[in-house]
């Protein structure tokens, strides 16, 4: 797990790199979700630079598209995504907006308008069922998404068409641009209202990459249910006084608050360096 | 006479006999859409979504995106609407080629009232980038449009009436994508009319020749991409040119028409549904009210000579 969580915290480098330099990001999202993306870029989806096009592809659709920035990070670390044009992000006619966009590699649909991913991500596995492919569609969404209705059409059709082929994941971080979910508009019991649905609910720690690792890993895909994951994460994950501050939803960090960062994600890069000598 | 939603459903069950990448997505919407033959004989190329218009047009994104071909059907009303930004986003902006059938569209639900019209949809659709628009004017251009749109590479909407209509063009019909039809020539006025009310421009011109007046009729049931070429060649000639469409007169051909012609000597004149509801009754009797019939039409065609 010290190749995953070095890959992760080298991403977070970037992330932050990109963000600063481009002056715009969804930040504290973007560091919940990162070791999500990790996982899957890494270890779990059977895509490469070389497969993007092939129909056996498995699928990634990133609903929650405002975390665009940890999403082209792990495209980058997974060689698919080429440095020069993330370098380019935030530029005037960058081929890179601020949420994602069909026409970069490695991404399949346009997305950052919330509650639209899961119904496509149904489309995408019905797909595959009725040609007989393998491949599998993953969806990950946000928290404060799940306020948005339609997620709710999706998850009837997914448990009708039986998708044991889809995996959807909710990036639990329990804030929203305005605050706590809890106290903008009450989630829970957010286990118990998927298993209502129909489907097959697991929760993970979003924050630990074996865990992630493992639950990923182990999904059945033959129960006949679609798979939903409760990834519990922290927003703002890894750099120290982001942590679980709504404000951080959306916040590009001042020179010192960025100096600080680097130097708090830096070390612990060096250490797992040394770990892994 | 001959009903464009039972054009629309043969043809689509014809080509997906042949072609097993067609699929028909709908709302439980079977009954309306007139989709009950294809549910039966085709069932694993029927994707039902119970009453879900967002739902629907994003899992139709999912499998156009896998390669399928996508009619994604439902009364206009909702589709254009309810799953407007699903349109806008998943479609449009992600350029995956779905066509939306938008069935009895305009104010074919007749008293059923506001809430199952749809005067607004090509005015709002046309400020999509990407998204072509086609109100078909009888049967057979419904046919030959559904036959295309199998195999169109853009997302598309089509809008479909409800009851039977004059059955216009026959075995000749000469149409394609991105083209007006000149349904009939004269140089005294142009007439440009989509949808149903081509059939009634027809009526009109039939009218108004007894009576001396040679009116040029050009159906666009292809809205978008827009055939401007032709618009100029007979609005240039007659000088005037009358629009006819069963939408509101904001945003629709009517303005279309207008904002091509705004630095031309053409005057324009829109029949459209003005800014009001319209009053209950059957779709004949609200389109008298409105004057989009040929009797309206006439009496509006007259009257724009006289200016």
């Amino acid at each position: 797990m010290k190749t995953l969580d070095l890959i992760s915290e080298r991403s977070r480098l970037r992330l932050l790199e990109v963000i600063h330099f481009s002056r715009a990001g969804h930040t504290g999202g973007d560091l919940s979700a990162l070791n999500v993306m990790t996982v899957l870029y890494q270890k779990i989806l059977n895509i490469s630079p070389s497969t993007l096009s092939d129909p056996d592809r498995d699928r990634f659709v990133l609903s929650k598209g405002h975390c665009t920035e940890a999403l082209f990070v792990s495209l980058e670390a997974a060689g698919i995504l080429p440095k020069e044009m993330l370098d380019t992000l935030g530029q005037f006619g960058s081929p890179l907006a601020g949420h994602p966009t069909n026409n970069v590699p490695g991404i399949e649909v346009n997305s950052g308008a919330l509650g639209h991913g899961l119904s496509i991500g149904v489309g995408m596995a019905l797909a595959a069922k009725m040609d007989g492919r393998a491949y599998r569609t993953f969806v990950l969404m946000g928290d404060g998404e799940q306020e948005e209705g339609s997620i709710y059409e999706a998850a009837m059709a997914g448990r009708q068409y039986k998708l044991d082929n889809l995996v959807a994941i909710i990036d639990r971080n329990h804030l929203q641009i305005s605050g706590d979910t809890e106290d903008v508009m009450g989630l829970e019991d957010l286990a118990l209202k998927w298993k209502a649905f129909g489907w097959d609910v697991r929760e993970m720690n979003g924050d630990d990459t074996s865990d992630i690792l493992k639950t990923l890993g182990s999904t059945d895909y033959a129960c006949g249910k679609p798979h939903m994951v409760i990834s519990h994460s922290t927003k703002g994950k890894g750099v120290s006084f982001m942590e679980n501050v709504a404000k951080w939803h959306h916040g590009v960090p001042t020179e010192e608050q960025y100096a600080q960062a680097v130097e708090e994600i830096s070390e612990r890069i060096k250490a797992l360096e040394k770990e892994s000598l | 006479m001959k009903d464009c939603r039972k054009a629309f459903t043969s043809r689509l069950l014809e080509t997906a006999r042949e072609d097993k990448d067609i699929i028909a997505v709908t709302t439980d919407a079977r009954g309306s859409v007139t989709l009950g033959d294809f549910s039966k004989e085709l069932p694993a190329q029927f994707v039902e979504c119970g009453i879900a218009e967002q739902d629907a047009v994003g899992i139709s994104a999912g499998l156009a995106h896998s390669g399928k071909k996508e009619f994604c059907c439902g009364p206009a009303c909702f589709y254009v609407a309810r799953s407007l930004e699903q349109m806008k986003v998943d479609l449009a902006y992600s350029k995956m080629p779905v066509t939306v059938v938008g069935v009895s569209g305009g104010f074919a639900y007749g008293a059923l009232g506001a809430t199952h019209h749809s005067m607004h949809d090509i005015a709002v659709l046309r400020c999509f980038p990407g998204m072509s628009i086609f109100i078909p004017s009888d049967a057979a251009v419904t046919e030959r449009l559904t036959t295309l749109l199998a195999d169109y590479p853009k997302p598309a909407y089509m809008r479909v009436g409800r009851g039977a209509v004059p059955e216009i063009y026959g075995e000749g019909l000469e149409f394609e994508i991105g083209r007006a039809i000149v349904a009939r020539e004269g140089a005294d006025l142009t007439i440009a009319a989509t949808g149903e009310a081509v059939a009634h421009a027809i009526e009109a011109a039939g009218n108004l020749a007894a009576e001396g007046i040679n009116a040029t009729v050009l159906d666009y049931s292809c809205i978008v991409p827009f055939d401007s070429a032709t618009l100029r060649k007979y609005a240039l000639a007659s000088g005037k040119v009358l629009t006819v469409e069963e939408h509101s007169r904001w945003g629709g051909l009517g303005a279309i028409i207008a904002e091509e012609l705004g630095e031309e000597p053409v005057a324009v004149r829109v029949l459209g549904v003005p800014d009001e509801n319209a009053p209950h009754g059957t779709s004949a009797q609200i389109a008298h009210y409105f004057g989009l019939d040929a009797e309206g039409i006439a009496a509006s065609a007259k009257d724009f000579l006289k200016k």
